[in-house]
């Protein structure tokens, strides 16, 4: 065994509810997905020894403990329990929690869970005269999230010459995809007119350029690979590199929820913006580089942000994107396919349990179960996601 | 407009001299990184420990990193005029901070009139008014064609 290997973990179940705005308890999706995962994986309930949960912060108390609101409510059965809260990649921190646990030999096979139900509308911050937080200062003077996903669509026009055509074309190419998915919220088609009939959000963002709040819940089963092989699933998809690395000093670019970038007048300007750094640690800790990968899922949280993720992954070089686009390349049937799934395009975000849903299709692709959205052969794929307050992940599922 | 005091919507992020206000940072007495807001506590430079900080008043120019606007009101702590009206938000590089910084863009000045590189000037604008009071922050503005003094 090399000591790569000796890192993995395997998945041997995946589960999802489909992505709505019901308005539901997020322990409803939780559990559903939870038990759906653990028929996918064979895996009976009282056999999982750890329980991972993804922390929702707008559900009172039962969801800054998700990890054991989804146990209790899947019956409790004496497995220790963990949640993690890490904004879009509060899913990967409870995965890595996992991974820790099995590979320390604390235990065989895990639960990993995020579920959650959005309020309408902006995510808004707590209440009162709060200057020392910076979510509510930036709230408080007009700055939204849409406001960031406007600089930066912005600035790649400036500086590299993209188009709203070429936003737009992202949104057609995702709702395309996305129409064929069962589990994504959204499954209507649109044209390139239809996006630019959409009302202006944040200059040069329509409607239809932004994702929207959803409620949700994805699940893992996972474990070691002993365990998999006891399973008679020693070939399941495994977890090659999981990567939650933080910023480094002095990041050039102005980040949600911040009003302004660290001054890099003494340190100088990090030579890697916060994006790229995130998956190139993925890489590294799977012995693998962008040439090796299949199919990307990221996070789409406006239609230039995914030409962004692209050459964060350095999926092609940096001011490309877009050509990769025009050209299909980016197409289910193209040469490096991203977000199959239909993205956060179709889904919208149901933030502890979206970077578990990234992972879950890349599950999914790598048995070629994906059906119409299947990518032929995919052997290899990375997720990437980013949020509030220097939390970001990127995961690396290989087969 | 009203006859209201002028007060700051934020206290102490920005000198009050309507004429040619600045931000008010602070900057490591060690080793020279700035700060907005101001700290005064630990340096965040990961190779600096200092503790010390003078406080300082930050540049009042620069240029446009990028820029946007809000179409949809924005939810609480904003508080929005009746009926809300759409506004441009700049990033604005500071040169000798080296740091961008955000602000709405000054009335009167929509996404057409910005360009990434066009020079800006820190300005006070009401943001919004409550029952006694006007509360002020700071907008960015379009340095106009006579110039500017830093």
């Amino acid at each position: 065994m090399s000591a790569t290997q000796n890192q993995e973990i395997a998945i041997v179940g995946a589960g999802m509810t489909a992505w709505s705005k019901l308005g539901k308890n997020f322990v409803e999706y939780g559990v559903a997905a939870a038990r759906e995962a653990l028929e996918d994986a064979g895996v009976p309930w009282q056999d999982v020894g750890f329980v991972s949960g993804g922390a929702t912060i707008r559900n009172g108390y039962p969801g800054y403990v998700a990890g054991a609101s989804i146990a209790q409510a899947l019956g409790w059965q004496g497995a220790e329990v963990n949640t993690s809260y890490a904004a879009c990649a509060s899913g990967s921190q409870a995965l890595a929690a996992a991974r820790t646990k099995i590979l320390a030999g604390q235990c065989d096979v895990a639960l990993v869970v995020g579920a959650d139900t959005t309020p309408k509308g902006f995510l808004a911050p707590a209440k009162g005269y709060r200057p020392e937080d910076p979510d509510w200062v930036r709230f408080y003077l007009g700055v939204t999230n849409p406001t960031y996903f406007g600089l930066y669509a912005r600035r790649r026009m400036d500086v590299y010459g993209d188009t709203l055509e070429d936003f737009a074309a992202v949104k057609v190419k995702n709702a395309a995809i996305g129409s064929l998915n069962p589990r994504a919220r959204y499954k209507k088609t649109f044209t390139a007119e239809d996006v630019a009939a959409s009302a202006m959000v944040a200059d040069p963002l329509r409607l239809m350029d932004i994702c929207a709040t959803s409620d949700g819940g994805a699940a893992l089963i996972v474990c070691s690979l002993d365990y998999a092989k006891k399973l008679g699933k020693a070939d399941a998809p495994r977890v090659a590199a999981i990567s939650t690395v933080t910023p480094s000093f002095a990041s050039s670019v102005v980040e949600m929820p911040d009003i302004a970038t660290d001054s890099a007048a003494a340190a100088g300007v990090d030579a890697i913006a916060y994006r790229g750094q995130i998956p190139l640690k993925a890489y590294e800790e799977a012995g693998i580089g962008p040439k090796d990968i299949d199919l990307a899922e990221v996070y789409d949280l406006s239609t230039a942000l995914e030409l962004d993720w692209i050459e964060d992954l350095q999926l092609c070089g940096r001011g490309e994107a877009a050509t990769l686009l025009r050209n299909g390349d980016t197409s289910v049937g193209g040469s490096i396919p991203v977000n199959a799934s239909g993205g956060l395009a179709c889904f919208g975000e149901a933030v502890p349990a979206q970077a578990l849903a990234q992972i879950c299709e890349l599950t999914w692709q790598l048995r070629g179960e994906a059906g119409l959205r299947q990518v032929a052969g995919a052997k290899v794929g990375i997720t990437a996601n980013q949020g509030l307050f220097g939390h970001g992940s990127s995961v690396i599922v290989k087969r | 407009m009203s006859d209201k005091p002028l007060v700051p919507a934020i206290e102490g992020w920005y000198t009050m001299n309507t004429d040619k206000p600045h931000l008010i940072g602070s900057c490591c007495t060690a080793c020279g990184t700035y700060f907005f807001p101001s700290l005064a506590t630990y340096c965040k430079n990961p190779d600096c420990d200092n503790t010390e900080f003078k406080e300082v008043e930050l540049s009042r120019t620069g240029t446009i990193w990028s820029y946007t606007n809000a179409c949809y009101q924005p939810p609480e702590p904003f508080v929005a005029p009746e009926p809300f009206e759409p506004y441009a938000i700049a990033a604005v590089q500071l040169e000798q901070e080296q740091m961008v910084v955000l602000g709405q863009v000054a009335k009167g000045f929509s996404v057409e009139d910005l360009k990434v590189g066009m020079a800006m000037e820190l300005v006070l604008e009401v943001l919004h008014e409550d029952e006694e009071e006007s509360k002020v922050t700071w907008k960015w503005k379009p340095v106009s064609a006579e110039g500017v003094s830093a």
